[in-house]
């Protein structure tokens, strides 16, 4: 079990102060919103992982071994799966890590939660191990995409309370839409290999990811 | 400029989980470039997906995962670095990334092959099998070739616009047609129009002189 106390001191390490590298506005941002922050039952249970990830984005080894602690079994398990042994599942979780540490400095706690980003780098490894292919990407710095809104300060507190309130909505979601979408992100099941699965009809497996991403996506919108 | 007709929710929702097809994520992607609503949805299910890793029962690393995690670090090239883009005076590309680095390049650079009917394609590489990927050029004011599907078909519009079953398509624009739709697009007049196209059976095409070339030019 990681020390909870231990964690979100590694946010105000004076090295992050010393950060002058181009490109990472929203890191500045984050330490001023960091200071400014009451702390809530919510920070209580889990660390706040956003401000982990960017002490690693400044090579915080200690803040790494933290962030591995936690992540790297969860990522693990998520890379055990059909067709995938321990030694396999192993190696994934420890190049998923791997590329955390090296991207690190890309991570923009703006955008997303730390458990998001992690997430996609975890499924982008699995779709090159197992499939053999890419996961096309949009470029944030090409010319011809159309730009996000502008960010606001209170960017960085929403992507952390939003991570909070998906996990309570997928708690809550009826357990047919949550073995759904589960399976989809999970077992990386296609949607005519879930209705295979649980011998059901592919158009009441499309309208269960529907409903339950509706249902998730409400509750972000409702709190706003 | 304004987006009308997006993916739906369960494709987004497949793209973020990663189980799409490489073709029709290639068409997301660009998407979400053109459309930030979509790119919004597209966050929110990878946020589902970071829950849900959050929320997986650990499974123990082997004993000397940290030390060989970072031996990997020191073993992986050093990542390059990011440059910020120059936009002052360039042009704006027309294709959007990821279309750009499928195709080839922007669209003066593409090299269009004869569909018949004054209409042009160019196949993008996207892994084995189906489903497939195409940049369409029909000419302004002309028909693409009539044709039905086996399956799914997804057409985004890059360029100019078209008419179809009295609905508009303007740049950004996604039309969704299953199996069942016999369907006849027209491009509006003033500007050629440039779809990406992909679909996970052959087309059928129609027309006579269509018939007649479909098993030559592979579509
Ligand atoms: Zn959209």
């Amino acid at each position: 079990m990681i020390s909870t106390l231990a964690i979100p001191r590694v946010s105000v390490t004076p090295a992050r102060r010393d950060s002058s590298r181009a490109g990472r506005p929203y890191h500045r941002k984050r330490l001023e919103v960091l200071q400014n922050e009451e702390p809530s039952s919510q920070n209580d249970k889990q660390p706040d992982w956003s401000a982990v990830l960017c002490a690693v984005a400044e090579q915080d080894r200690a803040a790494f071994s933290a962030l591995f602690a936690h992540f790297a079994p969860r990522v693990k398990s998520y890379m055990l799966r059909l067709g995938s042994d321990n030694t396999h599942a192993e190696e994934l979780a420890q190049e998923a890590l791997a590329t955390v540490w090296r991207k690190a400095d890309r991570y923009d706690p703006s955008r997303a939660a730390a458990s998001t980003w992690i997430f996609t780098i975890a499924r982008n490894l699995r779709i090159d191990a197992f499939r053999r292919r890419n996961h096309p990407e949009l470029d944030p710095n090409d010319p011809a995409l159309v730009p996000d809104q502008p960010v606001s300060a209170d960017t960085v507190v929403e992507q952390k309370q939003d991570a909070v309130r998906i996990r309570e909505a997928l708690a809550e979601l009826p357990e047919e839409q949550r073995e759904v979408l589960k399976l989809s992100f999970f077992d990386d099941q296609t949607h005519t290999e879930i209705s295979e699965t649980l011998g059901i009809p592919l158009g009441t497996v499309k309208s269960r990811i529907r409903l339950g991403f509706g249902r998730i996506r409400t509750t972000l919108e409702d709190e706003e | 400029m304004s987006i009308q007709h997006h993916p739906d929710d369960e494709l987004l929702v497949s793209y973020a989980s990663g189980e799409l097809p490489e073709a029709w994520s290639v068409l997301v992607a660009t998407h979400t470039a053109l459309c930030t609503d979509c790119r919004g949805k597209v966050r929110a299910a990878e946020a589902v997906g970071g829950a849900l890793v959050s929320d997986a029962a650990p499974v123990e690393m082997d004993a000397g995962a940290f030390e060989a995690t970072m031996a990997r670090v020191a073993a992986q090239p050093d990542e390059p670095a990011v440059t910020p883009v120059t936009t002052v005076g360039v042009a704006k590309p027309v294709l959007p990334q990821p279309l750009r680095d499928y195709a080839g390049g922007d669209l003066n650079s593409l090299k269009w092959r004869r569909l018949g009917h004054g209409a042009y394609h160019v196949p993008l590489v996207t892994g084995r099998g189906a489903p497939t990927a195409r940049l369409i050029r029909i000419p302004a004011g002309r028909p693409v070739p009539e044709h039905g599907h086996n399956g799914l078909e997804l057409t985004m519009v890059l360029q100019g616009s078209f008419v179809d079953g009295g609905t508009r398509f303007g740049a950004g624009d996604v039309e969704i047609a299953d199996s069942d739709l016999e369907h006849q697009p027209m491009a509006e007049p003033g500007q050629d129009c440039i779809c990406l196209a992909v679909t996970d059976a052959p087309l059928r095409f129609r027309g006579a002189f269509a018939r007649m070339v479909q098993p030559f030019i592979g579509i």
